[in-house]
């Protein structure tokens, strides 16, 4: 089975909730397990959160602050998620995945966002570039032998 | 997210409902320090056995309690945590740091014993 769908939201905290819920409706026709849907929700969670609070922390007001999320169900159960911001963009991408890694702690941030979607998700990979934005891209095998 | 809040004489505790994510992590933990000084407690329980969605922002709302808690010298105690949520706390050493308990009771007989033993030393 293949699917596809793209979602185009507002860098708004307030759309945190929706984006990972479109994520888990998106690929409940796989049967994922309640472990896997959750693991899915959280990484995109931190994904979007990365978005809002990073790649648009000095334009909050723009109007055109949009988050996009993709996601392709590929055959074996393969699901791809892309979260594309067009933001600040990252300055050094290895040292933000260091774990416990945070521009600061005024907002008690704990540092360990890639570290979640990188034990969350089968694979992780991160394109940014200054000025310019952030794709965030992580891949799930979901276990399909139940499923379909 | 709500937060339901109970007060045994000098321990708050604290039960977390619905989803604990980047935009509910200011509201919880500012309605936390409020209450904490409101109802003059110098301990905490966060309870997490209504918690549908966590994210690493609740590890950071934890951390930031701890941080709190160790500086006024209170005690502090996680409980109600579900597999999910362990994970997600192991994986930035937050147990190493803040005790868990299976429930807030359990969380309020241990705070009791500890201050227990304190005061008999």
């Amino acid at each position: 089975m293949n699917n596809y769908m793209r979602v185009e939201f507002s860098a708004l905290a307030e759309n945190e909730a929706f984006a990972r819920a479109v994520a888990a409706a998106f690929v409940m026709p796989l049967d994922p397990t309640v472990e896997e849907l959750t693991e899915i929700k959280t990484a995109v969670s931190e994904a979007v959160s990365n978005s809002i609070i990073h790649g648009y922390r000095d334009s909050c007001c723009k109007k055109d602050a949009v988050v996009v999320l993709e996601c392709r169900i590929m055959s074996g159960g393969k699901v791809v998620i892309k979260v594309v911001d067009e933001g600040a963009g990252i300055e050094d991408v290895s040292r933000a995945m260091e774990p416990l890694f945070t521009t600061g702690d005024e907002e008690e941030r704990s540092g360990m966002g890639f570290t979640v979607m990188e034990s969350f998700m089968d694979k992780l990979s991160v394109e940014s570039e200054r000025g310019k934005g952030t794709t965030v891209t992580m891949t799930k095998y979901l276990d399909i032998v139940r499923g379909i | 997210m709500e937060v339901i809040f109970r007060v045994s004489e000098r321990i708050l505790i604290a039960c977390v409902k619905g989803d604990v994510d980047h935009h509910s992590a200011a509201p919880l933990r500012n309605t936390i320090d409020e209450s904490m000084k409101a109802f003059g407690c110098s301990d905490l329980i966060m309870d997490f056995s209504g918690v549908e969605f966590m994210d690493s922002s609740g590890i950071g709302v934890v951390l930031g309690r701890y941080k709190r808690l160790a500086e006024s010298g209170g005690s502090f105690y996680i409980s109600g945590c579900s597999g999910h949520i362990e994970r997600l706390l192991e994986m930035s050493g937050v147990f190493s740091l803040v005790p868990a308990a299976e429930d807030f009771e359990n969380a309020v007989d241990l705070i009791n014993g500890r201050q227990q033993m304190c005061m008999e030393v």
